[in-house]
Order: structure tokens, then C-alpha cells, then sequence
């Protein structure tokens, strides 16, 4: 069947931004079907808020909508677009995630989709509804033959309490309609039961819950799926879950194919699927179906399905070279899986099921760190923010790649010495008891378990883990005894070794443990292992297993014991290549934004002429996609791999660079071993070659890192910046202190995204957060920052070239200093700096740009006080505000960092056109739009052990997971859009809570006036009720929460108040009220504000 | 894990080197690639693998043990097995058995730690080859062992059929009441066929290749079944002659595998070597019947020469090529159109593999049914 021709517009719904649950897999599967429909000729629309995506680039839709994904904003495109003359005929809503499967049903049942004649293609409502409605699905999986767990869906406490009387006890609580399994839960107790089940019916948008019969430790698999309109289907992949059920499959280490089922389970399973997808009516497209399997007897049964592209389905398609959203794209369209060929053969089509000769190996990413009092406990609602994944020729090989994939503080077992060194039975007990609660790094308890002699069967007993996993962490640990018992290293040991995965750091520390000094460090072990000529091959993706030819360089290395055993990279001699390194994982504080940067790098660079390289572990970006670049190698980012990676291009061809400034600080950190790696050519030949860092140098990385040498360039070029000082210990501190004046701000030495940062308001503080800093060392002291209180915080992206700074973009944060930058909504122009202001933020960060010597990209962070302008920091590399700068100036910065990079000018950019010919940033007209980024926080994921949920309040430690971006002629409706965007809309009527410190109550007095002017009821506690009276406004007074009974939390809770602005008291009050009245904000979904300056904003945006 | 040497050393005198599992010494074969990721233990079992050496691409093999219940045949009947990784302790809740410990017990060779990615690359590339495995104390030099190889029969021209064709007749019966009876010529026949059909209520006889046309009559049979098996069909002349008799009498015949080679012989077609075949469980077919497209399990060195899209006129009437490859476009299977009789070059017995051809069985039985109604007519499977 042909591509339909009815269909000349089609209108792609994104996800709109990055939250636990439903990342930038999104913006790569969107991406995706973008470039695929246009390609196919037919006009695109786009709407997505998240500006930190490729697909809200100009180049990937017609037109493009940087608006919130709600019901009304898409009717708003649809008549807009009709109004230019190009009527929307279709919707395409099944590639953004549950958030546009959402919205569709919304404007389904808005009547918005009738109204204007669009049809929505890819999934229709009631397949959606069957796939996603619990009973529903349930019924279908029965009535086809499948068995599903006892259930029953409860529509209150009443109910539930019913249902569990009769199922017993432990059971799994899941919410209806909500995504990452938000809300859901596994209730051991009655007491669990009733916390669980009235979270759940809270966050599910039709109060609904199902209550089911727990599976508990079965074992879990996934089925990647697809269906064409004539009813062909294919299954892409199988993906089994090392975590057992009881883990959600976001949080669990997976690996794909499934490694222990038979085929004549497999094809029960498959066949199951089949029929599933079938019944519920997805009509084209993909979907993913979940299964558990009782270990002990064979029960299969059906768990769930997303009638959608997914996480997974990214997951799938890197793993598979398979890439289900394109295809989903040309199916939905009416193409047929026999007509669509497969990318990777061309020769051979996308009608059949992608076999693979590797294994593939997922670990997710957590953050816990930054959540303090949030339960780490892995269960079924996700809590990872981001994932590795990892491609060896073996199940160990994969595992240890994965593991040093994570940039986690152990990269892989033994990188880190047990806390216990000689441990007793006592300890092994209490061992075995940890690792039977899953949590985030259980397996290198797993490990530790083992070592200390558990038998597999213990362990099996306690975490429920399938034996061959353990198995196979048993091989990997006589690869590693030998490596640590050998009297030395030989080829032999080496490669065997390797072919467990183990790295160099394990090696290095295994010889270590064993008393080799001469190979306890990474370089020596790799000096030993180059010389004897142990080196990876790199292998293909093929979807294919090598059966046709593979006209894709999709690569990753592998270490064989064969002599015959073969690489697979080709010759390139014609272009001079550039390697770019990737991000890693996600994590909060290096997220998509980074992904974005190195995706535009590769795109200019093959542009002018480069043989581009990517170089990244993460399996939901649209870098690791086998178009992006040349060629893709999906590699762990440890110097290790990359220098492999640098080795194997060296010797296909002419590398130009390796650019380490886009992808945030991973790269960042192996800029200095990249500098100054000669690389052993593997011929034997004992040649050995440089690489070359392209863009600013190691020594400028450096200099701008290290507080010392960056000090020193401040005097130098007479820059202020808050006084600080070092200490090793409280007496030291305390003196520091004392001498910049409270309050100030702590954090270690060596920090990201502002991990481990605070404020500290008083002296008693500081001893408290002395004592909690446990890692302090006279090598890693404590840093203590005279704290610019009310500052206005700006933040700059400038391009440098050696003899021009470009102002790619000005930001002035809404939130004042002391939030950090990533968590504060900030807007584009500044809108309250001055003309002078402006001239000196570009006088300074000319200076810095040049003192640094920058070659690409920098960002500067100053704050504004009292006529001063302070540099809190710069760094020489991308920063998390490049893709919104981008999008706000119409100006691509990072590809115009990349050709810097790679030698051309500014001056010859902006003839180009890529850059302002006249201008930048910092001299934008009075007319230009105006855009204002807002960050999304992931507070209602998280909850004590206690169950109660985390505080939401902004500091200087980053927490954000995404970001949304409002675009409009004023910052009023910018601000709103900004708003909608993120938390929904703001309210413009109904009652508004306030409740704020002392000192922010001067402060707060014309922007409650005004909304009591607008209409809204205004709600206070005693103190501010008091304030506000005097100043004539009409207040009500509520009881604080421990006042008891009709307090302000239980009517937010009744969903009696549509606003919260509640600042934190400082030192002055009773922080855990306003912590009491943030979380139920957070959890009855209603904007709350914690600063002035937002509560101004927020009435700019109410009134705009 | 063992750490016996042992080498894969092909007939133009490339060497993988590895290490034994299984039984040791040497064997010898045809090297073939199979792709599919589940069900070593049917693949090793089914006779159509018989004198190949089966190098798996999945890289980890063994995971799964040995389930006594899942054996297609007797016995293992690949001449050796060449992987990448093998997995020492099995997980399954059906498992009787380890992989290596079945293999030892049945005396068949296996090599672990090749890289079979570029191995299964050269086959891809030059073909098919015969090769030897050799273990631990059987190891000599290159030339020695690529003599050794090179001295074995090559696979084109071997008649295989009385290795694997079972000597005495036996019977599967229907589950619940027989709707039908089928005689099963066994080329090579794998378990889950019979299993296939007495699901659908019909009874098998299966026969030894000899049989001839009057002791298939004598048996009184709704249908005859040609099916799998290894060898060159070039050499199967008597398993021809015998199809032309069931096409002469009209009998309903459903050919598979070989069964379709054999088919496309007795209807005039030539067959050929394929360079490197097709073994897997992910292979694309259209059926042109219905223009849908299956996920099928292949396992093919030999293919039928025919070409798609035309009516073709033969001894036996009208015929069309009934299933494509959608990969390389090979014939993967033949309709009669004068005769009631049709073959597929896949396995819609699956074992391993998928069930999407599963409904062929049926049309098969559609296609008896027509013909028990009107025997006269000239009943095909358009007609159901």
C-alpha cells in the first residue's frame, strides 16, 4: 500500500519538557518522524515547549511552535495554520511520549478534532483507551487467551480496601493514565495501603486505581512491537529485566536480546504480543507490551502495554539498529512494512525482525544525591533520570561497559574498596538483607555478596535475581581473581580479562588489591596492555547479524580471544575527521541540552566538509541516532574507550580534532588525558600518534576550573567577584566566615550542578553543614562564598574566536542568586538591566573570554548588586542554556562554536550568516520577542520512607529536570506561556495563598494588592494576613498547619486554593510549615511560588 | 570452562581458533551460519542440519540448558557447533540438561570463543564452504587440517536422505477426533510437524522415504506431506518420481522445505545452491495469496529456480510461485493451479522459530476438504 495521499499536512505533537519518565528518547523519536515526513514531501507543523530539543530546530518542521502542549494551544496552531492557508489534515501524536497521547485525547474530547476536520493518525482514541484504560486491556488479554494478574479497579479508599480483603496481601497500587508509573507503588501493609492507594487515586486524572495480585520477584521482559495498516507485524526486539518485577522497567538494569527463554517461550510470548496488539486495534505504528514470568512454573502473564513509541522503543531501536519512530512515521502515513527498506542493508525491508550478534546492556541513572530524605528504594513508580546503555559480544562484556558507563562515584566492581575489609557472617547477613530491598548500585552488593561467599542461591533467595545473571557476575569474578592472583600480566590474562569487561581502572585496582605497584593506575595498565597489543575490535550494528552487508557505520568495540577475529571500521581517507564526545547518561544538571550542542556540532561539521564522529553512551538522545553523524560509536565516554575510539579513526583516516566543550563536563574531564595520549597504533608497529583537543585548550579548561589560576585572572583584569575563602575544618571555616559576613555559601570543592551547595544564614549552620560534609579532605576543602543576597543573577553564553566575542545570549534569572541557575526561570532579553549594565557584561566577559583564551563556546555566570557587577563563574564549554539562547536569537551558537573549533571565524560566520552580520545578542532591537525559560522540577517523584513527600523548595543545589520555554512580544505572556508550560496554566481567578518570611514581606505587598484587585480571594497566615491588612488588602485568615484541623494544607489538599506563594522563613520561622504547604501544592498540581521575584513574575504572566 | 584448543579451520584454509565444549576429536561438515537468537536446542536437533557445521551468530548459547521435551528429532544431527560464548550453568524451570553435557553424550563437537561475526562475514562473502573442527590432541598443523577438510565430500551431490529418514513407519495421532489422515514422506522430518497436525485433528503416518505410491495408497490418506530435510534435492529422484505419481492420482500434497525442492523438480523446475543460504528465524516471506507478509523460520541451502509473478505452464497445469523472499527474492514456495498441491521453502512448523505460517497447515487441510467433496474438480487453494 502506497503512501496515502489525502494527507498533506501533518501536525507532530512533542513532549514538551524533560521529566522523570519521559526524556529527550522523545526528542529523538520526534526528531525522527520530522525529517521522515518531510522527506516524504508533506508539510509539517510542530508544537513542543521544550526549546532543548533538535526537533524545534527551524530545519526539521515547516513551522514550528514553541508553545505549551495542552488541547487549546494546538487548536490555536491548527486555525493559525489554516489562516496561512495550510489546514492541518492530520495529527501525529503517538512520538511524544504520554504527554501528546494526552493532549489528543483531550482535543478528541474538546471536539477540537472534528471541529477542524483533523484526523489523528498513528493511534486512534479507543485503542488508545484499550491499551491504556487497565480493565479494559485486562479483558482483552483474557479474552484472547492471555492470563493477566487478579485485579480489580477501585475508584476509592472504600473500594480498595474491599479489593485487598480479597486478593491478600502484598499488592501493587497503579494509577490510571499516568506515566513513569507515577503514583503507583507495592503495599506490603495496611498502613502502605492506605498511604499508596490515595497517592495513586490523586494522581490519576480519572481518580482511578488498579489493585493487583503481586508478581513480585517473577520474572520481567518487554516486547518492542510494530504494525503496518495491512496487518503485518513484526516483534524488533525482546528486552529482559535483570531487576525482577517489582522494579519499574525505567529503574531496572536491562539487557536485550532476552537471554533466558527458549524459543518455545519466546514464541509464546511473541505470539501473545502479537495477539495483544492486535485486539487492542494500534492501528499502525509501534507499542510495547510487558510480560512476567513465574521462575518456578512457566505463568506467563501480561502486565501492560503503551499503545505508543516509548522509552523503551528508543531503547530498542539503538539496541537494534531498528529505528521504530521513523518507521512509525512512514506507517502511520500508509506505507507498508514490505515498502519501507531498512536503513542499515538497503538492500534488504523493514518487514522483519532485526536478530543481533552482541547483547545489549541498560543501566538506568539516579540522582537520590539531590533528593535528601527521598526513600532510594526502587519500586514501580520510576525514579531514574536518566540511562546508560552498552553494546558488547558478550552478557559480561556489556555489563562492565554499562557500569563505567554511569560516572557514578564506583565505575564497575572493585573500582572502589569495601567498606568492610575482613567481613564476619554477621556482615554477610546483613549484606544478603540490604541487597533483598532493590535500590540504585544493588549489584555491586550482588558482587560483594558473592565475594564474601554467598552462595548464588542465597543471593537468588534474596533479590530474586535469575541464576544465570548471577552466574555470570561468578565469571566475571574469576577474571577478575586471576587478574589479581597472576604473579604478573600476560596476553592471555589480559584479553581474558578484557572479554569480561573489566577496564583498565578494574585491572589497575585488582593488581592494587593484589600489591602490584607498578600497575595500580589506569596509565599503567594501559601502557602494559597497548605494548602487548591487547585492543578492542569494533564491530557493527547490523539488525541483521551479519547476514547482508551494512552500509551504516553504527560501532562498538569488542575484545576477541580469536587471532582471526576482525574489525569492521572502513578506510576514510578523504575527509580529515572530527570526533565529537557525547554527554553520557542524563542526570540532573547535564541533561539533553548538552546532547543538543553535540548534535549541531556534527551537523555544521559535515556541513563544511568533516568526516564527523560521535562518540556517546546514552541510548535516548538523538546523537547516539546512526544519521546524526558519519559514523556513530556507541562507546562508554572513560578515557579508555575514547582513546580506542580516537585509535581505530586514526587508523581509517586522518582525525583533524577531538571537540571535549559540548557535551558538558564528561568530555570536559578528558580533555587533559586526550592532550596528552600518544596513541600506540595497533599494527605493531610501535608508532605512536598525538591527538589534537580542538577549541579551547586543556590549559584554558583549567585555568577557568581552577579557583586559584581564575582568581588570579580576575585581579588581573580588575573583575570582582565575592570574597571567598577555603577550610579544611569548622574552626577554619568559621574564621573565613566571620571575615565575609553571613550569609554565605558552602560547598566542596569540586562540585557539578551544584551538588552539596547550601546557604548558610548563621554560624550554628555552618558547624551542622561541616559535620554532614563527610568527604572533606585537606585535598578537597570546603569552599565558603560571601552570599550575594537579593542579587539579580545573569547568565552569559559568548562565543570567542581569539580575536572577537559574539554575545550569543543574555539572560537575567527571575529567581535572585542563590537559586541555581538550571532551577531558576530566567528571560531573554534581560528585562529589568540597563544599557550600561549590558556594556559592562560584555566588557567583562570580553575580558574573560580573551584572559581564558576561549575557542567556541563559554558561559559566565555574574550577579547585579548594588551597581556591581560580581563573576560567580565561567566555564569554557556549552552551557545547559545554549539551546534556549539558540532558539531565542534565531541563532544556531553551538554549530557556530563548532566551526570555531575547527578554525572558522566569527567574522567569517556572520557573513555566512550563521551569526548576526551586524550585532549580537547584546544589542537586540526594542522589538525582539521576548522568551522566558522556566524550569520543571521532579518533586512529586520523590517520598520519604515515611512517605511523605520531599520539599520543593529552589536552592543552590540544581534539582531541575527539564526546562520549557515561553515565546512572546512581552514578557507578561511569555512568562504565562512559560508557566502553562511547565505546571499548567497559571490561574486568573479563584484564591491565592500567601505566606512569606519577614523579609520578603515589604516586598510582596504590591503584587498581592494587585491580585485581590484582579479577583482573587486572598488566604494568609496570622503574621503576613496582619501586614497585608494594613496595607488595605482583604485577607482571610487560615491556621498554619500544626494550628490543626481546616488548616491551609488540608484545603489545598480539598483543591480549594489555585495559588501558593509561600517564601522560605529563613532562620526566622518554622521552616517545616512552608515545607508542609509546598509539598501539598506539589501534589495537588497548583503553581507554588517560593520567591519574590517569581510571585512578580507570576502576576506579570496572570495579567499578560 | 574448558580450556582444551580447539580450531574451525575452513576448506580455503582460513583458521578460527577457540576453545572445546561438548565431545572432542574432530568433525567435519558444510559451514553454515544460522541467525536466530532462541532455540539452539531445535536447531541442533533438526535433521535438515545434518553433516553442517552450525556456527550460531547469537553470541551467548547454552543459557537455557537442555529441555528433554524440546528435542525436533532423536537426537542432535548438526556435525558440529561453532559460538561465541557458552553459558556454564543453564536457567530454566523445564531444563534436564546442560548444553555441553548433552553434546558430550551424544559425542558432538562444539568450539566456543570464535569470533563469529567475521566467521559468519566470510561465509556471507565466499560461500558456504566444507571445514573441519578439531580439538586438543587432534590439532596438527594448517596444511595437515586444511588437507583433512578439503579431502571431505562437498554438500552439492550428497543424498542425505537415508541418514535421517526414519526406517519403520510410525504413527502420530489426532488430538480429539481425526478430521483427517496424512501420509508424512520423512525426508527429515522434525517433531513439531505431526505435533502441528494432530493439533488440527489429523492423523500422520509417518513413512520412510523408500515408500512408494501403492503402500501410500494402501494406507488410505486424505493428503500426502513432503517434508524437510538435508542434502542437495538434485540427487532426490526417487522422492521426485513419487511426487509426480500423487500429482497424477491428484492426491493433495503440501511440500516444505526439501518437500518444496521436491515439488519444483517433479513440476520441471531446476534448483541450485544458494551461496550461503537462508538460516534463520527472522526471515521475511509474502505470501502472494494474501500479499501479507510472514516472519518465517528458514533453514535452506538449496532453493528452487522459478520465476515470480507469471503463470507457468507444466506437466501438471498452471503453476505460480506462491511465496517470495522479501530479502533476496527467492522462490519460497510453489502453487499448483491444475493440481491440488502447493509447497513453502520456510517452516510453518516452526520449532524454532515463529508461528506466523502456522495457518498453511490449515490451508492445507482447506485444500483436502475441497478435494474429498469433489474429487473431480480441479481444486486449489485460490479456491479457499
Amino acid at each position: 500500500m502506497p503512501r496515502r495521499t489525502d494527507i498533506s499536512h501533518i501536525l507532530v505533537i512533542g513532549s514538551g519538557p524533560i521529566v522523570i519518565g519521559q526524556a529527550c528518547e522523545f526528542d529523538y523519536s520526534g526528531t525522527q518522524a520530522c525529517r521522515v515526513l518531510r522527506e516524504e514531501g508533506l508539510r509539517v507543523s510542530l508544537i513542543n515547549s521544550n526549546p532543548a530539543t533538535i526537533m524545534t530546530d527551524p530545519e526539521f518542521a515547516d513551522a514550528t511552535y514553541i508553545e505549551p502542549i495542552t488541547a487549546e494551544f494546538v487548536e490555536k496552531v491548527i486555525i493559525d495554520q489554516r489562516e496561512l492557508g495550510f489546514p492541518v489534515d492530520a495529527i501525529l501524536a503517538t512520538l511524544g511520549g504520554q504527554t501528546a497521547l494526552n493532549t489528543a485525547i483531550a482535543l478528541d474530547e474538546a471536539g477540537v478534532l472534528t471541529r477542524h476536520n483533523v484526523e489523528l493518525i498513528g493511534a486512534d482514541i479507543p485503542a488508545i483507551q484499550r491499551g491504556e484504560d487497565r480493565q479494559i486491556f485486562k479483558d482483552i488479554v483474557r479474552e484472547i487467551g492471555g492470563d493477566v494478574p487478579d485485579s480489580a479497579v477501585c475508584h476509592s479508599m472504600q473500594e480498595v480496601r474491599e479489593t485487598v480483603a480479597k486478593l491478600g496481601l502484598p499488592v501493587v497500587i497503579r494509577p490510571s493514565f499516568t506515566m513513569g508509573g507515577l503514583g503507583s507503588g507495592m503495599a506490603y501493609t495496611l498502613e502502605d495501603l492506605e498511604r499508596l492507594a490515595s497517592i495513586g487515586l490523586a494522581a490519576s486524572p480519572v481518580t482511578e486505581v488498579l489493585i493487583e495480585e503481586s508478581v513480585l520477584g517473577w520474572k520481567e521482559y518487554e516486547l518492542e512491537l510494530m504494525r503496518d495498516s495491512a496487518d503485518n507485524a513484526v516483534v524488533v526486539c525482546s528486552i529482559e529485566n535483570i531487576d525482577p518485577m517489582g522494579v519499574h522497567t525505567g529503574d531496572s538494569m536491562t539487557v536485550a536480546p532476552a537471554m533466558t527463554l527458549t524459543d518455545r517461550e519466546y514464541q509464546d510470548m511473541r505470539d501473545l504480543g502479537l495477539k495483544v496488539l492486535r485486539a487492542v486495534g494500534v492501528a499502525t505504528g509501534g507499542c510495547n507490551i510487558q510480560f512476567a514470568i513465574n521462575p518456578d512454573t512457566g505463568r506467563m502473564i501480561v502486565i501492560e502495554m503503551n499503545p505508543r513509541v516509548s522509552r523503551s522503543s528508543a531503547l530498542a531501536s539503538k539496541a537494534t539498529g531498528f529505528p521504530i519512530a521513523k518507521i512509525a512515521a512512514k506507517l502511520a502515513i500508509g506505507y507498508t512494512l514490505g515498502e519501507i527498506s531498512n536503513d542499515i542493508t538497503k538492500a534488504t525491508p523493514a518487514a522483519f525482525e532485526p536478530t543481533l550478534d552482541y547483547v545489549v546492556v541498560k543501566i538506568p541513572r539516579f540522582n537520590f544525591e539531590k533528593f535528601p530524605g527521598a526513600d532510594p528504594t526502587l519500586t514501580t513508580t520510576m525514579k531514574s533520570v536518566g540511562e546508560a546503555m552498552s553494546i558488547g559480544r558478550s552478557f559480561a562484556e556489556a555489563f562492565g561497559k554499562a557500569l563505567r558507563s554511569m560516572e557514578t562515584k564506583a565505575l564497575g566492581f572493585w573500582t572502589r574498596p569495601d567498606v568492610i575489609a575482613q567481613p564476619t557472617a554477621d556482615d554477610l547477613a546483613a549484606l544478603l538483607q540490604d541487597i533483598s530491598v532493590p535500590t540504585d548500585g544493588r549489584i555491586y552488593g550482588v558482587e560483594r555478596a558473592m565475594r564474601w561467599g554467598a552462595t548464588k542461591e542465597q543471593v537468588h533467595d534474596a533479590t530474586d535475581i535469575d541464576p544465570w545473571f548471577l552466574d555470570q557476575i561468578e565469571l566475571i569474578q574469576a577474571a577478575g581473581t586471576a587478574i589479581s592472583t597472576a604473579e604478573s600480566l600476560d596476553v592471555d590474562l589480559l584479553r581474558e580479562a578484557k572479554r569480561y569487561g573489566l577496564s583498565d581502572l578494574q585491572i589497575a585496582a585488582l593488581r592494587a588489591t593484589g600489591g602490584d605497584t607498578s600497575l595500580a593506575t589506569e596509565e599503567a595498565v594501559r601502557e602494559l596492555r597497548w605494548k602487548l597489543g591487547v585492543r578492542p575490535v569494533f564491530k557493527t550494528v547490523d539488525t541483521c547479524a551479519a547476514e547482508f552487508e551494512a552500509s551504516t557505520p553504527y560501532h562498538y568495540s569488542a575484545y576477541e580471544t580469536d587471532p582471526a577475529a576482525e574489525s569492521e571500521v572502513a578506510p576514510q581517507t578523504e575527509k580529515q575527521k572530527i570526533i565529537i564526545l557525547g554527554s553520557g547518561p542524563n542526570r540532573i544538571g547535564q541533561g539533553i541540552e548538552f546532547d543538543y550542542s553535540c548534535v549541531h556540532a556534527a551537523m555544521a561539521l559535515r556541513e563544511a566538509g568533516f568526516e564527523t564522529v560521535m562518540v556517546n553512551c546514552n541510548p535516548e538522545t538523538v546523537s547516539t541516532d546512526y544519521d546524526t553523524s558519519d559514523r556513530l560509536y556507541f562507546e562508554p565516554l572513560t578515557a579508555e574507550d575514547v582513546l580506542e575510539v580516537i585509535a581505530s579513526e586514526q587508523e581509517s583516516g586522518t582525525v583533524a580534532g577531538v571537540i571535549v566543550t559540548l557535551g558538558g563536563q564528561t568530555p570536559l574531564k578528558l580533555a587533559g588525558i586526550i592532550d596528552e595520549a600518544m596513541i600506540v597504533q595497533r599494527d605493531g608497529s610501535g608508532i605512536r600518534l598525538p591527538v589534537r583537543v580542538l577549541g579551547t585548550q586543556p590549559d584554558a579548561i583549567d585555568l577557568a576550573e581552577d579557583r586559584g589560576r581564575f582568581g588570579d585572572l580576575l585581579n588581573a583584569a580588575g573583575l570582582p567577584a565575592p570574597v571567598f575563602g577555603l577550610a579544611t575544618s569548622f574552626p577554619e571555616a568559621r574564621e573565613v566566615a566571620a571575615g565575609i559576613g553571613y550569609p554565605v555559601l558552602v560547598r566542596p570543592s569540586y562540585v557539578l550542578g551544584g551538588r552539596g551547595m547550601e546557604i548558610v544564614y548563621d554560624e550554628a549552620s555552618l558547624a551542622d553543614y561541616i559535620a554532614r560534609a563527610t568527604e572533606i579532605t585537606d585535598d578537597h576543602p570546603v569552599l565558603v562564598d560571601r552570599f550575594l543576597d537579593d542579587a539579580i543573577e545573569i547568565d552569559v553564553d559568548a562565543l570567542c574566536d581569539g580575536t572577537e566575542v559574539y554575545l550569543g545570549g543574555v539572560m537575567e534569572h527571575i529567581e535572585e542568586a542563590g537559586v541555581h541557575s538550571g532551577d531558576s526561570a530566567c528571560v531573554l532579553p534581560p528585562i529589568t538591566l540597563g544599557r550600561t549594565d549590558i556594556a559592562k557584561v560584555r566588557e567583562y566577559t570580553e575580558a574573560l573570554a580573551m584572559g581564558i583564551k576561549v575557542r567556541g563556546l563559554m558561559n559566565v555566570q555574574y550577579a547585579l548588586k548594588d551597581e556591581t557587577l560580581y563573576v560567580i563563574e565561567a566555564n569554557p564549554r556549552a552551557s545547559r542554556t545554549v539551546p534556549f539562547s539558540s532558539k531565542a536569537t534565531a541563532r544556531p551558537l553551538a554549530k557556530a562554536a563548532a566551526r570555531i573549533m575547527a578554525g572558522a571565524t566569527i567574522a567569517e560566520l556572520r557573513a555566512e550568516g550563521m551569526l548576526s552580520p551586524i550585532g549580537d545578542a547584546g544589542t537586540l532591537p526594542d522589538g525582539a520577542p521576548v522568551a522566558v525559560k522556566e524550569a520543571v522540577m521532579p518533586f512529586h517523584r520523590f517520598r520519604g520512607v515515611d512517605g511523605a513527600g520531599v520539599d520543593s523548595l529552589l536552592g543552590p543545589e540544581m534539582r531541575s529536570t527539564g526546562e520549557v520555554m515561553g515565546i512572546d512580544a512581552a514578557f507578561g505572556p511569555a512568562f504565562a506561556k512559560s508557566q502553562t508550560g511547565s505546571y499548567g496554566s497559571l490561574p486568573t481567578t479563584g484564591t491565592v495563598f500567601v505566606s512569606v518570611a519577614n523579609k520578603d514581606k515589604r516586598s510582596m505587598v504590591f503584587p498581592i494588592k494587585r491580585l485581590a484587585d484582579l479577583g482573587f480571594t486572598v488566604l494568609a497566615t496570622e503574621g503576613t494576613a496582619e501586614m497585608l491588612r494594613r496595607n488595605g488588602i482583604e485577607v482571610r485568615v487560615v491556621r498554619k498547619h500544626y494550628e490543626g484541623a481546616g488548616n491551609v494544607v488540608e484545603m489545598i489538599k480539598a483543591g480549594q486554593v489555585n495559588l501558593v506563594i509561600n517564601t522560605p522563613y529563613g532562620q526566622s520561622g518554622p521552616r517545616i510549615d512552608g515545607y508542609e504547604i509546598r509539598t501539598a501544592a506539589i501534589s495537588a498540581d497548583i503553581p507554588c511560588i517560593t520567591t519574590v521575584a517569581g510571585a512578580a513574575a507570576a502576576l506579570q504572566g496572570i495579567e499578560g | 570452562m574448558s580450556k582444551t584448543p580447539a580450531a574451525l579451520v575452513l576448506e580455503d584454509g582460513r583458521i578460527y581458533s577457540g576453545t572445546s565444549f561438548g565431545a572432542t576429536g574432530t568433525a567435519f561438515g558444510e559451514a553454515v551460519f544460522a541467525t536466530g537468537m532462541t532455540g539452539y536446542q531445535e536447531t541442533l536437533t533438526d535433521p535438515s542440519y545434518r553433516r553442517q557445521v552450525v556456527v550460531a551468530t547469537a553470541p551467548q548459547i547454552g543459557n537455557t540448558g537442555w529441555v528433554e521435551e524440546d528435542n525436533e528429532s532423536l537426537g542432535i544431527h548438526v556435525a558440529g557447533f561453532v559460538i561465541r560464548d557458552l553459558s556454564p550453568a543453564p536457567s530454566n524451570w523445564r531444563a534436564t540438561d546442560t548444553l555441553p553435557g548433552q553434546m558430550q553424550k551424544q559425542g558432538v563437537i562444539g568450539i566456543a570463543g570464535v569470533d563469529t561475526r567475521a566467521l559468519t562475514r566470510h561465509l556471507r562473502t565466499a560461500g558456504a564452504m566444507r571445514c573441519g573442527i578439531f580439538t586438543g590432541s587432534d590439532l596438527s598443523t594448517p596444511q595437515q587440517m586444511v588437507a583433512e577438510v578439503q579431502a571431505t565430500p562437498a554438500m552439492a551431490g550428497a543424498n542425505l536422505t537415508d541418514e535421517v529418514s526414519t526406517k519403520e513407519p510410525y504413527t502420530v495421532p489426532a488430538i480429539g477426533a481425526a478430521r483427517f489422515a496424512v501420509a508424512a514422506l520423512d525426508l527429515g522430518i522434525k517433531a513439531n510437524t505431526p505435533r502441528s497436525f494432530a493439533a488440527r485433528g489429523i492423523t500422520t503416518h509417518v513413512v520412510p522415504a523408500g515408500t512408494t505410491i501403492e503402500q501410500i495408497e494402501a494406507l488410505g490418506v486424505d493428503g500426502v506431506f513432503f517434508s524437510n530435510g538435508p542434502g542437495d534435492p538434485a540427487t532426490a529422484d526417487s522422492a521426485v518420481e513419487l511426487t509426480k505419481e500423487i500429482l497424477r492420482r491428484r492426491i493433495p500434497l503440501f511440500g516444505i522445505c526439501f518437500g518444496n525442492q521436491i515439488l519444483g523438480r517433479a513440476l520441471g523446475f531446476p534448483t541450485y545452491k544458494l551461496k550461503f543460504g537462508h538460516r534463520g528465524i527472522n526471515q521475511p516471506v509474502v505470501d502472494h495469496h494474501t500479499g501479507k507478509v510472514l516472519v518465517t523460520s528458514q533453514n535452506h541451502g538449496f532453493a528452487v529456480q522459478a520465476p515470480a509473478g507469471k503463470t507457468l505452464a507444466t506437466e501438471f497445469g498452471d503453476v505460480q510461485v506462491g511465496f517470495s523472499s522479501l530479502n533476496d527474492g527467492v522462490v519460497e514456495g510453489l502453487t499448483c493451479l491444475g493440481v491440488p498441491a502447493f509447497s513453502v521453502q520456510f517452516h510453518p512448523e516452526a520449532s524454532a522459530g515463529p508461528h506466523d505460517a502456522g495457518y498453511l497447515f490449515d490451508r492445507f487441510i482447506d485444500l483436502m476438504a475441497a478435494s474429498k467433496s469433489a474429487p473431480s474438480s480441479t481444486a486449489t487453494p485460490e479456491a479457499n
